[in-house]
């Protein structure tokens, strides 16, 4: 009986290739996502790590038109597009506009706009829909290495400049008058998810891309009030959704990038239900810097 | 019960899992030996010099001698857009002075303290401070500038106030525990050293700020509206802590609202309605006929102990 089960788990990853790169791949993915969807959240920056994950569409899409369905040229395309709105959005920071979300949600709209005509004027919809939602099955040992390279990166870089990373977002004007490089820090990070973006587009496409990294992280911090134990656990929700993920769509023939994004947000729910701790909301917390 | 064959089919695939997995996080291994190596001595103090400039372990002047403490204010315009929040601001803060910022809701003073912390560039005029240039001031914003949700324990709070010591990237010094404990005993706070912040009261949250200011032991401390929403038995404990700060050559420049307690505890006033009114002796900075003309009625904190300026 439990025989029969671990063959169900594990059948489909030794029967065939794409499964097991599919399963590296977004473990790859989960891992680089806990760490930067847990400080991604405690930025309060969800919503422009949403325009950002757009933002990559536009790239990818010329990328597309200028080179076909190349690896190389969807994931420069993205990184260029994706830093320069980025930039402009600091840029609007530091102007002190008062209707921030109203801009942002402007990149949103324009760059997903942009990206779908520039895909539906030269591809099919299949391509379309590649580029949307993503194929995690459909990743080949090249994207995968891709992912693994973004993966390191990101996770060096992280365990490197953990402390300036945390403190900025906790509280800049400290780290600026202690002189610990201010926006520097505040830069880096956001190029980091960016690339984390781009590495996830491969699989989860540019509509689902900021699932594997916000809603792990969410669920885990209904769990834990520390930052390392998050981190952890948001790896490992993320690989559990991922794993649950490709199964339910091996088996049930459905498209895997939402079957793990919908796993991932199966796990928030019952995170948030079973910890029946949402965070304490102290005054002056309620408001998104 | 699996068959042996089962078993070895088993084995055989999660050694492919296993040795795909290898493969794929081949470079992190690879990036994470030479990063290791990179984080040598020769590197990280490159870093230090470059991206680092408030990692600065050099032991602080002696009593009595520490750094100089004195701002000095030339003609100081700031403006939002169209909109001018401060207008010809000349002044100067002498070293080891403690000056109150008072004013209306809109005068201008978080506005000023930006400046004087660096955070806001002015649109004209100057401002000049030693202590900033060598990350030697300390700003404290409003309390709910700060994400109070933040999963940070009071211990840790309070250790950043030695970022001198550690900066970006180094060991902590042996030592900062037991003076981390100090500061934290010092506010009263013993009992909530391994509490999140989150779990604090207005005040208590207030009280660790200050015991990190306490291990800043910064030459300039900026204090924007300290005691807003804080109890009186703490606002009276947090006073004679600058007193104290003072009294050891720390400059202290605080926005408040409660002419009496700045009439008693602060020298020096500085009277602000987007221009200067007053800036002096409180006594006289704090007449009748300045108040009036800085629209703020007399022995009355304008717009509530709560009142948030813009």
């Amino acid at each position: 009986m439990s025989g029969q089960l671990l063959g169900l788990l594990i059948g489909p990853f030794e029967a065939f290739s794409f499964m097991r790169i599919a399963l590296v791949a977004s473990f790859a993915l989960a891992l680089a996502n806990g760490p930067i969807g847990t400080l991604l959240l405690m930025r309060r920056e969800s919503l422009s790590g949403n325009v950002l994950s757009h933002a990559v569409m536009p790239g990818a899409a010329l990328g597309f038109l200028y080179a076909g369905y190349s690896l190389a040229a969807l994931s420069f395309g993205g990184l260029l597009t994706g830093l320069v709105v980025a930039g402009l959005a600091a840029l609007m920071a530091r102007s002190k506009s008062q209707r921030q979300d109203v801009s942002l949600i402007a990149f949103y709209l324009v760059s997903l706009s942009f990206g779908i005509l520039i895909v539906a004027a030269r591809g099919s919809q299949a391509d379309l829909m590649h580029v949307l939602f993503g194929t995690v099955l459909a990743v080949d040992v090249n994207a995968l290495l891709l992912i693994a390279c973004i993966t390191s990166i990101t996770l060096l870089i992280i365990a490197a400049l953990y402390r300036p990373l945390a403190v900025e977002s906790f509280d800049p004007a400290f780290l600026r008058a202690a002189g610990g490089g201010g926006g520097l820090f505040r830069a880096i990070f956001i190029t980091l998810v960016v690339l984390n973006l781009v590495a996830s587009f491969q699989a989860f496409g540019t509509l689902l891309a900021i699932g594997p990294m916000l809603l792990p992280a969410a669920a885990a911090r209904c769990w834990t009030q520390k930052v390392w134990p998050m981190i952890a656990l948001a790896t490992v929700i993320g690989m559990a959704a991922a794993l649950a993920g490709i199964l339910i769509s091996y088996y049930a023939n459905l498209p895997s990038g939402p079957a793990i994004v919908m796993g991932a947000g199966l796990i928030y729910g019952i995170s948030l239900l079973a910890a029946g701790r949402t965070r304490i909301k102290p005054r002056g917390s309620g408001e998104q810097r | 019960m699996a068959n042996s064959s089962d078993g070895a089919r088993w084995r055989r695939s999660f050694q492919e899992m296993v040795n795909l997995g290898g493969a794929a996080i081949a470079p992190l291994r690879r990036g994470l030996a030479v990063s290791l190596s990179a984080l040598s001595d020769h590197a990280q103090a490159a870093f230090t010099r470059h991206f680092d400039g408030g990692y600065d372990p050099s032991p602080l002047d002696g009593p009595g001698q520490r750094g100089d403490g004195a701002i000095a204010v030339r003609n100081l315009s700031v403006g939002y857009g169209e909109h001018l929040a401060l207008e010809g601001v000349t002044g100067d803060f002498a070293p080891a002075s403690m000056t109150a910022v008072v004013g209306p809701n809109g005068a201008g003073k978080s506005t000023l303290l930006k400046v004087l912390a660096g955070i806001i560039r002015p649109m004209a005029g100057e401002v000049t401070c030693a202590a900033l240039a060598r990350h030697r001031l300390a700003y404290l914003p409003q309390q709910a500038e700060l994400d109070r949700g933040f999963p940070i324990t009071v211990g840790e709070l309070v250790a950043l106030g030695d970022w001198r010591n550690f900066g970006s990237v180094r060991e902590p010094l042996p030592r900062l525990a037991t003076r981390v404990h100090e500061a934290v005993a010092t506010v009263g706070l013993e009992a909530f050293i391994n509490r999140q912040i989150a779990e604090l009261s207005d005040g208590q949250f207030q009280r660790a700020l200050f015991a990190r200011l306490l291990l800043q032991d910064a030459d300039v401390i900026l204090l924007d509206e300290p005691f807003a929403a804080v109890d009186e038995s703490t606002t009276d404990e947090l006073l004679n802590l600058l007193q104290r700060w003072r009294e050891k050559g720390q400059t202290i420049v605080a926005v408040l609202h409660d002419l009496d307690r700045v009439r008693l505890h602060f020298p020096s006033t500085l009277l602000l309605a987007r221009s200067l009114i007053a800036w002096g002796d409180t006594s006289l900075s704090l007449s009748a006929d300045n108040l009036a003309r800085a629209h703020v009625k007399p022995g009355l904190s304008h717009g509530g102990r709560f009142g948030r300026a813009a």
